[in-house]
């Protein structure tokens, strides 16, 4: 997007502003939400400082404390009429290092926001053949294969993992049975775990399946239950 | 008032009601029928008697500010009354807008209405602090106490409870929806009376701890009347199959965590599910799903043909999980999802639920830079297919203003229109233009709106639009918006029928406050945070308008100093009381 020479023209003027010295007192910085510039604004200190609503009183939103420039600039206060008409946000200029966390934004309740994270919600069901129990696993916790072995290893630990990377076979020390961990995707197809990226294989398996690779000449669609 | 008793010949010891007192008598028995509080608050200001007798037989008490007034002028002139709502808080202090402790004790309510309301059945709190001992007070205080609702309230715990459930005996309804509950380790389900309840409904979703459940089993079969049941997620879905064998009347259950638990025994049987629903023939409600695997959704389908509200809103389904349930739902009135259906979705829901009259779709993930799964390609297709829709929140990164005028023009029974595109200050995705066009359609297309939550790129062109066409609007949020004061300004002069304006970092100052003096007695509050607004700008206001409480406070609990440029936080509502004397040391009352 083109930004039209309006706004070309108030990011300067805001950054001119933001420069400006004394503002370190004021407990309200030069933020201005409709233009939201302290989003592009370089500052000095660290990113993510705070800039939430419910900043601090006495450092609140001092950014322009940060600034050592000292490049006087129009000065102008906030209700200057003059640098108000002007006022239109642009909406492309974000500065990503510069985005702190916001109070209360999006406005989901707190109850809602915290169900969301502590349930993960990716259960997907993992038998084993053989084994007395089902167990449920949440996809969500993990962040690659490794790490759902190493999983599945502490669930079931009479079993131990050999050659993860490798389609994941794992070995009965009991029996010497080699087990293969496969998967059944959306589809209803089975297919061995480990030869998609992690990211797709959590959003597209259904359930997961140790099956004696005694089984598994190759791996055929099996219908799946009712 | 004449004595006519004297003029009876015969004189004796009749004596026939005056005038007055006949007047009064059926103005009693007629105003009994009347239920509606706008209704009633009309009555009451016809003439002195009217407000006696309206007084005399108002049973339901609405009190929308609990500091709005206070419980003593309220017991003072209602005598009767069995039914009690109260709401404390405002909304933003459910996104953390509002530092902790700042009000909203229900205990001064309760020691008044103990004294005076002796027949006390029924009490509601919204956004209220209830403690312990206000539960067990309720119980002492009230014999024929039957129904508690707690509505966004904390303060209180599993031991609150307990005392509540075992000496109200004659509770019908304990529901506690989107609480804080303190856990105490006291199991509170067992308390219930042994030879049987009355319950009919019991709501514990929000209770974030294990509940005893034999006990709750045990509980469901001495209730034959329980009609609403609504479990928490850790209430797993062998369990949940097993409450409601014995409840199959059951017309709304929450079904918890809709999963089974984390170890389970493979080969035995797994109970049937889907026929545990089928015979659950009067279910017209569902919720829950807390952590659902979707493999046991087929379960419910025996009921979706008679469901006319479903809550998906916790859990995490596709698209295509969602069409397999949704296909079947034609009489859906009510559906809360999460964004994770996408808009296919939502797609399949415009094309199943004809009779749809309210959506709200939640984000999985509630930040500014979350991916977003919905966009208005989904908002279109409600739009097209669900004429009927009344109410809607909207969660989305991505959206047109196209899509906004579709739904303004497709549904023009509108009454709740909330959009909220997370993301700060995005303009219409596809032409770069503020979102200006389409909210103000909203206005202009929507008649009946009265409810209304605008995002995105917005200019003072949109609150325009607002003041001149939303003149039935009472409830207005708005965030991240506006350029100027002129903004606010259009709405404080357009929108006759405000009632509750809330307004988070926009740029209004002073002079558009100054704008809504003629207005803001006729407001329940108006709030603003992160705005322009100075600390003079919020005197002034107080020192023009004595009947309205300013109350100005931080975010985090500290006072709002006179050297600070701008207020962090205004709060202001009227009341017929001076300022309240239970304000924590930082809130300022100018």
């Amino acid at each position: 997007m083109v930004a039209k020479p309006r706004e070309q023209n108030l990011e300067f003027e805001a950054a001119e502003r933001n420069l400006s010295p004394g503002m370190a007192n004021q407990a309200w910085g030069l933020e201005d939400s409709a233009t939201d510039f302290k989003e592009t604004e370089l500052t000095l200190g660290p990113p993510g400082e705070s800039r939430d609503a419910g900043g601090k009183s006495g450092t609140k939103r001092g950014f322009c404390e940060t600034l050592d420039l000292n490049l006087t600039g129009s000065n102008a206060k906030r209700n200057d009429p003059g640098a108000q008409s002007q006022q239109e946000a642009c909406p492309t200029a974000k500065h990503p290092a510069a985005k702190a966390k916001l109070v209360g934004w999006p406005p989901v309740r707190a109850l809602r926001k915290n169900a969301m994270r502590s349930d993960g919600c990716n259960y997907v069901k993992v038998a084993v053949d053989g084994a007395p129990y089902l167990r449920k696993v949440d996809l969500e916790m993990y962040s690659s294969y490794k790490h759902l072995s190493e999983a599945l290893e502490d669930m079931f630990s009479c079993f131990t993992i050999r050659n993860y990377f490798n389609a994941g076979k794992l070995m009965d020390p009991v029996d010497g049975s080699e087990y293969v961990l496969a998967y059944e995707d959306r589809d209803g197809d089975w297919m061995m775990v480990g030869d998609i990226p992690w990211q797709i294989f959590a959003r597209s398996c259904k359930r997961i399946r140790l099956m004696k690779s005694s089984e598994t000449v190759d791996i055929e669609p099996i219908t799946p239950p009712k | 008032m004449r004595d006519i008793s004297a003029e009876v010949p015969g004189g004796g010891d009749y004596h026939p009601p005056c005038p007055d007192q006949v007047l009064e008598n059926v103005l009693e028995n007629v105003l009994q029928f009347l239920t509606s509080r706008r209704d009633r608050n009309a009555a009451s200001l016809v003439c002195k008697s009217w407000y006696r007798a309206e007084a005399l037989t108002r049973s339901e008490l609405f009190i929308g500010n609990c500091y709005a007034v206070t419980a003593r002028r309220v017991t003072e002139r209602f005598c009767r009354v069995n039914s009690v709502v109260l709401k404390g808080r405002p909304r933003f202090a459910d996104f953390s807008l509002m530092p902790p402790n700042w009000g909203a004790h229900f205990t001064p309510w309760l020691t008044a209405f103990g004294a005076a309301y002796h027949w006390l059945e029924k009490i509601y709190l919204k956004r209220m602090s209830i403690t312990d001992d206000d539960l067990a007070q309720i119980s002492l205080s009230f014999p024929s106490f039957k129904e508690l609702t707690l509505v966004c309230c904390d303060g209180f715990g599993t031991s609150g409870l307990a005392i509540l459930a075992s000496k109200s005996r004659q509770l019908r309804v304990l529901d506690l929806i989107e609480d804080e509950v303190n856990d105490d380790d006291v199991d509170w389900i067992s308390c219930f009376p042994e030879n049987g309840t009355c319950l009919e409904s019991l709501s514990f979703d929000c209770v974030e701890w294990p509940i005893n459940f034999g006990a709750l089993e045990r509980l469901v079969a001495r209730s034959p009347n329980l009609k609403k049941l609504r479990l928490n997620q850790f209430v797993t879905l062998g369990q949940l199959y097993q409450l409601i064998v014995r409840a199959p009347q059951l017309t709304h259950l929450g079904t918890g965590a809709f999963s089974p638990p984390e170890i389970w025994a493979q080969g035995s049987e797994e109970p049937d599910y889907e026929a545990a629903f089928s015979a659950c023939r009067s279910l017209v409600c569902l919720s829950g799903f807390r952590e659902v695997v979707p493999d046991y959704l087929p379960a419910i389908y025996p009921v979706c043909g008679k469901l006319i509200s479903l809550n998906f809103s916790y859990a995490n389904i596709n698209a295509e999980e969602l069409k397999s349930v949704i296909c079947h739902c034609n009489k859906l009135q009510t559906l809360w999802v999460l964004d994770t259906v996408r808009d296919e979705g939502l797609e399949a829901v415009a094309t199943t639920c004809k009779d749809l009259i309210e959506l709200r779709v939640f984000p999985i993930d509630a930040s500014e830079d979350s991916e977003g799964f919905v966009s208005e390609v989904g908002l279109t297709a409600i739009a097209e297919g669900c004429r009927k829709l009344q109410s809607i929140l909207y969660f989305c990164q991505r959206m047109t203003n196209a899509a906004v005028v579709a739904m303004s023009k497709n549904c023009p029974d509108l009454v709740v229109f909330r959009l909220c595109i997370m993301g700060r200050h995005r303009p219409d995705y596809l032409t770069n233009e503020p979102m200006d066009e389409g909210f103000g359609a909203i206005v202009m297309n929507c008649a009946k709106l009265t409810r209304l939550a605008v995002s995105g790129l917005l200019t003072d062109k949109a609150f325009s639009y607002i003041g001149r066409y939303g003149k039935l609007v009472r409830t207005l949020s708005v965030a991240f918006a506006g350029d100027s004061d002129s903004a606010l300004k259009y709405v404080l002069e357009g929108c006759s029928n405000l009632q509750k304006l809330e307004i988070r970092d926009s740029p209004f100052g002073d002079s558009a406050l100054r704008d809504g003096l003629h207005h803001y007695y006729n407001m329940r509050f108006l709030w603003m945070s992160s705005c322009r607004v100075t600390l003079q700008g919020c005197r002034e206001i107080a020192q023009t308008l004595p009947q309205m409480v300013v109350e100005v406070f931080t975010s985090e609990s500290t006072s709002v100093k006179d050297e600070d440029e701008y207020v962090d936080t205004l709060y202001m509502y009227r009341s017929l009381e001076r300022s309240r004397n239970d304000a924590p040391a930082y809130v300022r009352i100018l």
